[in-house]
């Protein structure tokens, strides 16, 4: 707790933990608007998005060790993740698509064991980076630092955060993607092919984990049992900024950003998990007393 | 004859859009009151309101004389208020003797009573009843497992077995057989008479409505348009108008 | 009752569980001995058929599982610890079904009453004759030697106050999850299960995550691990006979309907909070008491491995019970021991694999047997289960009916 008198005494941190709360927090909102894009298309709750943006972290920290930039990981990540969200639809989701909620909660959950325990295995349980060579610029004397990486990085999760909303807005698949989740069964009627829009969908989910696990790789560190910790930021931030509400997510993204580098400088860095998990209780808790108020619970 | 529900300038907006606007409403104790309107009238957020599934926006409802607006779907139900649901709600893994056996009024029920047994008369009831509706013989079947029109009897049945004071039914006959209605009107009808529960029914089937109410009251665009015997309402031009879409 | 071609498939899948079973034994006496035990079993049911009525029938069956649990540990002593795991792991599956199976409440945070009652009796039995704080500050450096009679009174303490203080915490926590449901009551208890092992991780008073050292057991290790094996034994043969009586009264449906429509049940007039909560706090009380004895068997408390292990008994207890077949009695028993056979199978063969082996059969128990081992076995059998039509349309005919058949 003698953290908060240094925040007070130095104004210039809090200018240092919220520009990196922001920067972090775009990726977040990213992760997030993935998995809303999945939830309000296929009703499936993923808990294997944050696995899939370690999967992403990781093709870019192998593809270092073989000495290219991890910059090209990112189309890489990209193709190779939207392969396997494919894949993972094709034999596990397209079962439990159509099932009750928890069992399709549990599949991902599966899902994401087995991705957390295959990486272990391969990559070992140490904490990696891909180191991405880009320096460290200094502002406002010297106060605040930041590494160039975050600021590019953040640019970069912006740019394909547009280029996703381009393509739903644009495209024919993502018009048949948003008719679809509106009302599948009418999309059905009117000759769209809803099950290749699912496996599209969660292919394209995974896609962006990946992506957002390649920034993160760079910026941060990446480590196989990391993910969980990604998945219930993803989930914090949905169900703060609800379904189909983009500004809502990115807003909710960056505040998650800057909250826990408030709280874990406050509280200490071992408390980031608790901090992420008791940002969820606390968001939950907030939803049920509002929908109290109209005599309904959170479903 | 007493009004058992009383409802006075209820009006219930969902955003914008105006879903009842100061209706008044009297269902006489142990009459059959009927509710029509064209759809999107507001008849479905009325029973919505009186049951206590929604807060309403302003007016007052009462049951018996006490103002229930405030309470909640159970609270209103353990004090005899029951409804049925458009969309016909029975607990679709467990078979239909135990749909009824678990439909017994709780209006007293402890803490401990839940760790009592089904008593022999509770049991003679609920076979009584599936018999009534004419569902003796599925008894021993899942209950999701029914016809639509079957599970529609079974939660009639449901709704009898927890001995209500009064009773909203949500469309009693749509989606049933057309061959079977009759059998439907008589056995509400005796639910009325015999059981002595007072009814009040929204329907869509004009036949179905002059036969069984008493007294009907018409709505459209969520106010109250007409009210009076069935014959009166039949000869209505406003409401004649109404479901020729003259608004 | 002739012997079809089903109950000769059922032989033959039993007996090669039986040896895949009997392969855990290294030594050929215990693996022989595991086989005849399960020919043994095979055939006494099968006389059991023939001969007696459904009532004789479950006489029989519930004293076989009784003789063959006292029996055990003096037939296998070299597997003691792993069968009295085995009873935790039917615990751990049917108060899970309390929730999750008969209820719909699918919850993945159930492993906090376990480990709130492990803590609430390590708190108890060493605060009973030593200062907490101190003793936990020493990390274990301080042991002390307790006689028989302080350490079977504390640990009797012990589980009272595991069981009181987990039934008060799920009452708590009901409040605040239960106007949340399907997945958000999942992710809700999941986030609460991590959040309890961080908080209690930070909790200096009880060692934080260094964890606590329990009393030592005042007798010889022989005894020790039948102590323990009898312990949970004996609990997970109450939590069944308690669970079976409950099950015949009012609350089962009550719980069933909220599983089946929530909606309906708050519309019909249930007190759908009180059961919720009720239902909760029994389970909890059968965990806590549960967490209690595993930690002293354990002889060692920690935060993250021992008392919530959220990834690992918080997850089997799920799975177990969706193996065998959620929302029926025997269903979670029978996916308990079905799964804990596999796990320890893959502990032994799969090592360094074994979590892998665990993720994927999560995704093809979910994706591919949702009805589990009995819901398979009520669509292959629906007559056994007694869902049939009853040809008579009135309560005179069935009445006639069913004098006729007894005549």
């Amino acid at each position: 707790m003698d953290n908060i008198s240094l925040l007070t005494m130095a104004p210039v941190l809090n200018v240092q933990l919220l520009v990196d709360g922001l920067l972090i927090g775009a990726i977040f909102a990213l992760v997030a608007y993935g998995l809303a894009l999945v939830w309000g298309v296929t009703n499936v709750k993923n808990l294997a998005q944050g696995d899939f943006v370690m999967m992403g972290g990781y093709i870019a920290y192998a593809m270092t060790l073989a000495g290219i930039h991890p910059f090209l990981a990112l189309p890489v990540a990209i193709v190779l993740m939207f392969a396997f969200g494919w894949l993972i639809y094709k034999t596990v989701i397209y079962r439990v698509v159509d099932k009750d909620l928890f069992t399709s909660l549990l599949a991902t959950f599966g899902i994401a064991i087995v991705v957390q325990q295959l990486l272990n295995l391969i990559f070992g349980p140490e904490v990696k980076i891909a180191e991405s060579g880009f320096g460290i610029g200094e502002y406002l004397d010297g106060g605040l630092t930041v590494s160039n990486i975050k600021v590019i990085a953040f640019f970069l999760a912006l740019a394909l955060a547009l280029v996703v909303v381009l393509f739903m807005k644009k495209s024919r698949m993502g018009q048949a993607i948003r008719a679809t989740s509106q009302n599948a069964r009418a999309a059905r009627i009117m000759g769209i092919d809803t099950d290749k829009v699912y496996a599209i969908t969660f292919a394209l989910n995974a896609a962006i984990c990946g992506a957002a696990g390649v920034l993160i790789s760079m910026i941060w560190v990446i480590q196989p049992y990391f993910g969980t910790s990604y998945s219930i930021r993803a989930f914090v931030i949905v169900t703060a900024a609800g379904l189909g509400n983009l500004p809502g997510v990115i807003m909710a993204g960056l505040g998650l950003g800057a909250l826990e580098q408030f709280g874990s400088f406050i509280l200490g860095a071992e408390f980031q998990q608790a901090i992420v998990v008791g940002l969820l209780l606390v968001i939950l808790v907030i939803r049920q007393i509002q929908q109290s108020r109209h005599r309904q619970v959170v479903k | 004859m007493n009004s058992i529900i009383e409802i006075k300038d209820v009006s219930k907006a969902f955003g914008g859009v105006i879903a009842n606007q100061s209706i008044s409403i009297n269902v006489a104790e142990g009459g059959i009151t009927g509710l029509i309107g064209p759809n999107g009238s507001g008849k479905t957020t009325l029973f919505n309101s009186i049951v206590g599934h929604h807060p309403i926006d302003s007016g007052s409802i009462k049951f018996e004389g006490a103002e229930i607006s405030t309470f909640k779907v159970q609270q209103i139900a353990r004090l005899g208020l029951l409804r049925t649901f458009q969309q016909t709600r029975i607990y679709s893994k467990m078979n239909c003797v135990q749909n009824m056996l678990i439909s017994i009024p709780h209006r007293t029920s402890g803490i401990l009573d839940m760790f009592k047994a089904h008593s022999p008369e509770t049991n003679e009831r609920a076979l009584e009843l599936l018999e009534f509706v004419g569902l003796f013989s599925k008894r021993n079947l899942i209950a999701g497992d029914l016809s639509f029109g079957q599970q529609k009897l079974l939660e009639f049945a449901m709704a009898l077995m927890n001995e209500p004071k009064v009773l909203l039914l949500d469309e009693p006959t749509a989606g049933i057989n057309p061959t079977l209605i009759n059998g439907l009107i008589d056995r509400l009808k005796m639910a009325n008479e015999q059981f002595g529960v007072t009814l009040f029914v929204i329907e869509h089937n004009m036949r179905v409505i002059m036969n069984l109410a008493e007294h009907i009251y018409c709505l459209a665009h969520g106010e109250l348009l007409a009210e009076g015997k069935p014959d009166d309402i039949q000869n209505d031009q406003r409401v004649v108008d109404a479901y020729l879409g003259a608004h | 009752m002739r012997l079809s071609q089903n109950s000769i498939a059922l032989y033959v899948v039993v007996i090669a569980l039986g040896f895949l079973a009997s392969l855990l034994f290294p030594n050929e006496l215990a693996q022989i001995s595991g086989l005849v035990i399960v020919v043994v079993l095979i055939q006494t049911w099968i006389l059991a058929n023939k001969y007696m009525s459904v009532g004789q029938r479950a006489f029989v069956l519930y004293a076989v599982v009784i003789i063959c649990g006292i029996a055990a540990p003096f037939a296998f002593p070299n597997y003691v610890t792993q069968i009295a795991i085995l009873w935790l792991m039917i615990l751990f599956a049917l108060t899970w079904d309390m929730m999750g199976g008969q209820m719909g409440y699918n919850s993945l945070g159930n492993i906090i009453f376990f480990g709130v009652g492990m803590y609430a009796s390590a708190i108890v039995q060493i605060g009973l004759y030593y200062d907490v704080a101190q003793y936990t500050s020493h990390a274990g450096a301080v042991k002390v030697q307790y006689d028989w009679f302080q350490y079977v009174f504390g640990m009797g303490l012990g589980l009272i106050a595991a069981a009181i203080s987990a039934v008060v915490v799920a009452v708590v926590l009901g409040r605040v999850v239960f106007g949340l449901r399907g997945p958000y009551f999942a992710i809700g208890t999941l986030g609460a299960a991590i959040a309890a092992g961080e908080l209690v991780g930070a909790w200096d008073y009880v060692g934080g995550g260094g964890g606590i050292t329990m009393p030592t057991f005042p007798g010889s290790g022989d005894e020790r691990s039948l102590f323990f094996y009898f312990a949970l034994f004996g609990l997970a043969l109450f939590t069944f006979a308690f669970l079976k009586w409950l099950y015949s009264r009012r609350y089962a449906l009550a719980v069933n309907a909220i599983r089946d429509d929530e909606d309906k049940a708050e519309a019909m007039g249930i007190h759908t909070l009180r059961y919720k909560t009720v239902a909760w706090a029994m389970s909890a009380f059968l965990l806590g008491m549960s967490g209690a004895v595993f930690g002293n068997m354990s002889g060692f408390v920690e935060p993250l491995e021992v008392a919530f292990p959220t990834i690992t008994f918080g997850i089997f207890m799920v799975l177990m019970a969706l193996l065998g077949g959620k929302g029926t009695l025997w269903g979670p028993v029978l996916g308990a021991v079905v799964f804990h056979i596999i796990k320890e199978l893959t502990w032994t063969y799969f090592l360094g694999w074994q979590w892998v082996a665990l993720g994927m059969l999560i995704i093809i128990n979910v994706a591919y047997f949702q009805q589990g081992i009995l819901g398979w076995a009520q669509e292959k059998w629906p007559d056994f289960f007694g869902l049939t039509v009853d040809e008579s349309d009135t309560r005179e005919a069935a009445a006639d009916a069913s004098g006729e058949a007894s005549k």
